[in-house]
């Protein structure tokens, strides 16, 4: 391979255009119907769950949500790449992805909701926590990858995050790593243009996201962040690039953040409406649903059907997260270790007579309560 | 530097007692772990052919292979992060901070992750994975190689803190380190790197235990790594001079082991805390501290601590004004209420 191809295109991948067109491409192939009316469900299934998350917040169900409103298509591309023995890691405004590779809504909303610091079964879903701290579970990601190597398992590991991460140093340390130890991970960059506030300018003076990959011996490549076939097809390439012992790759996808931050933050102070306003037009359901409509691959019924399923899953959600859970304070010190120390237990019996006190106070009523 | 293997035996229940220098036990556990367990992987910096710089994982690449004792790059971010990733995915890492001002740059792994997937997980990831830092100073290193940051660790919840100071000690206590299901940071004594001790490899150690190493009535030493030979030193001193000085090895920070240590202080009634790193809001103060709290009806006198100054560490050339001596320590045997006996 010449080092020079290693080197990302000058423009995005992209295999439809904003109008639903499709557009050919040298390299990659656009993705059959039957895959792209597969991504389009995901995509429905996603806005709807981002939107309901957020009308969540708005109602005090959740505690924070950041959207992934307008990043749908690479959210389900993610997932969509991934064989059953693969693994994601995923950052806290990836809930879509998460969901979209089996995780229940209730459960992927557990850290959200404040119950605790994660809700799913990693094991089962073969998705690592969601990690809130910025490009750490790239370095798990990639001895994650180095185990599986090591013991010549099929396994592909997919780590995800967004442009701010670029600037830390463990997605250096990751990126580094990966390629030295050649293990089986792709390195999936959501860059939506900003970092709560500050604009990709201010991370980075590279010429895209996707030229850092050179710089550690891998390829890398860019794809329009908001044309599934383009993420579906780029992503797929590096899997299989991976899974065949090819090495890690990086993968810059270009999208944009619809919405603020999070519930949390005013994004009027740092960009233009205008702005925002003009990549609704470059939405990603908007042009996929154009694709498949043209094709014939999506009628009204199954467009209906789609919206209904959407409509299940954020019911499912609502309802789960509209029911308190039953929570042990116990919980705190049960798995800080997985042997409780005397000085837990100790910590523990306090509390529990605090809790047993404040029982009986209130089982005793008001004029009898002797709380102190 | 050469292992010593001379003086080997055989025991009953198939550990072999020899005599050795605590790098030596280190490497033994080491070599003892990988031959153990396939799932045992060690890496850092300069581990495969120099075998560290302090020769702790001298021949392992030769003897495991580089699947099993390999060189990474130079970032300890990374080494951490990627052990984390392993520890996640069955395999059992163990790997060497060279300095343990240089483990800083890997903190956020640490305290972030190494320290909180298992409840982050309600324990569906468990982190079984060792930290091993050289730690402490007394070897005339230059800045940044001279260290104690046992108290940023110690404070993390879900992390298991150990320091030995025997060779023994090192061989059973990393053993079991390896063994744990849970993050172990391992601070090796790089004072003691060359003391020399026996060590019988059947001989077992429990994280979470502190260990009498000299019995004694009139007070009670508590100290762990390269001040333990010192308060060893100390209580000689002290008995030549009529006092009966019991000295304990804390060895485990976290979790602490209030019972040996507060049965100790019972015993005694009066109690000394040595240790090397700066002495406020320290390892030593929460030991005073919990001493305080359980032994203050027996107290004959306050809880005395000696420490290193709340300074920066020493240059070599000043190091011997900072840290703690026998002098020092008999000094603050001095103050504890005597006269009263």
């Amino acid at each position: 391979m010449l080092h020079t191809d290693l080197l990302p295109r000058d423009t995005a991948v992209r295999l439809i255009d904003e109008n639903g067109e499709s557009v050919s491409d040298e390299r990659y192939a656009l993705p059959d119907p039957g895959v792209l009316l597969t991504a389009y469900r995901g995509l429905v299934e996603g806005r709807r769950l981002n939107d309901q998350a957020s009308a969540l917040v708005r109602q005090g169900r959740l505690a924070v949500y950041p959207s992934s409103h307008g990043q749908e298509a690479c959210q389900v591309g993610a997932a969509m790449v991934l064989s059953a023995q693969d693994w994601l890691f995923p950052t806290y405004r990836d809930s879509v992805a998460l969901i979209a590779r089996g995780v229940a809504p209730a459960e992927a909303m557990v850290l959200l909701k404040g119950d605790w610091h994660s809700g799913y079964d990693v094991r089962a879903h073969h998705v690592a926590p969601q990690a809130t701290p910025l490009a750490t579970q790239l370095l798990h990601a990639v001895g994650f990858a180095h185990a599986a190597k090591h013991r010549s398992e099929d396994t592909v590991v997919l780590a995800l995050c967004g442009d701010g991460a670029t600037s830390e140093g463990d997605f250096h340390e990751a990126m580094n790593f990966a390629a030295v130890f050649h293990v089986p991970v792709v390195f999936f960059v959501q860059n939506n243009e900003f970092a709560i506030s500050v604009p990709l300018s201010r991370q980075t003076a590279a010429p895209s996201l996707a030229h850092k990959a050179i710089g550690y011996g891998m390829p890398g490549q860019r794809v329009d962040g908001n044309d599934v076939a383009a993420v579906l097809a780029v992503l797929g390439e590096a899997v299989d690039r991976a899974r065949a012992g090819g090495g890690p790759s990086l993968v810059e996808a270009h999208t944009y953040r619809m919405q603020a931050h999070t519930n949390a933050d005013d994004d009027t102070r740092y960009r233009e409406r205008d702005e925002v306003q003009a990549w609704v037009a470059r939405d990603p359901l908007r042009r996929l649903r154009a694709h498949l409509t043209a094709t014939g691959a999506l009628d009204e019924e199954t467009e209906e059907r789609f919206a209904r399923g959407a409509d299940e899953i954020a019911d499912e959600m609502r309802t789960a997260l509209n029911t308190d859970a039953d929570l042990d304070p116990e919980d705190l010190f049960r798995f800080v270790t997985s042997t409780r120390s005397p000085q837990l237990e100790e910590q523990w019996r306090l509390l529990r007579g605090e809790i047993e006190r404040s029982q009986l106070a209130d089982a005793s009523g008001p004029s009898n309560g002797e709380s102190r | 530097m050469t292992i010593a293997q001379d003086d080997t035996r055989t025991t009953a229940d198939a550990g072999t007692v020899t005599t050795m220098t605590m790098a030596g036990a280190l490497n033994r556990a080491l070599a003892d772990a990988l031959a153990a367990d396939p799932d045992v992987v060690v890496f850092g910096e300069d581990v495969g052919a120099l075998g560290g710089v302090f020769r702790i994982t001298d021949g392992l690449t030769a003897r495991f292979g580089e699947d099993r004792c390999f060189d990474t790059p130079l970032a300890e971010s990374g080494i951490v992060g990627t052990a984390v990733g392993m520890a996640m995915n069955g395999l059992r890492p163990v790997v060497e901070m060279q300095f343990d001002a240089f483990a800083l740059p890997a903190f956020e792994q640490v305290v972030s992750h190494v320290a909180k997937l298992g409840n982050r997980t309600r324990g569906g990831i468990r982190m079984p994975l060792v930290i091993r830092i050289p730690f402490g100073g007394g070897i005339g290193g230059v800045e940044h190689h001279c260290d104690s940051s046992e108290a940023y660790y110690a404070h993390t919840p879900g992390l298991t803190v150990v320091s030995p100071s025997t060779p023994q000690d090192a061989y059973s206590l990393l053993r079991a380190a390896i063994a744990s299901p849970d993050p172990v940071i391992f601070l090796e004594p790089k004072k003691l790197y060359w003391s020399k001790g026996e060590v019988d490899t059947a001989v077992t150690a429990e994280l979470g235990t502190a260990r009498i190493a000299r019995e004694g009535t009139d007070v009670t030493l508590l100290a762990y790594g390269a001040s333990v030979p010192l308060a060893l030193e100390a209580a000689e001193v002290a008995a030549a001079e009529g006092r009966s000085v019991q000295v304990v090895d804390v060895r485990s920070l976290s979790p602490f082991d209030d019972a040996t240590v507060t049965a100790a202080v019972t015993s005694t009634g009066r109690a000394v805390v040595i240790a090397e790193a700066p002495g406020h809001v320290s390892v030593a103060s929460e030991i005073q501290a919990r001493v305080f709290e359980r032994c203050f009806e027996y107290l004959e006198a306050p809880v005395r601590r000696v420490t290193g100054f709340d300074t920066p560490y020493a240059p070599p050339k000043l190091e011997h004004w900072y840290l703690p001596d026998v002098d020092r320590v008999l000094d603050a045997i001095d103050t504890l209420h005597w006269e009263d006996a």
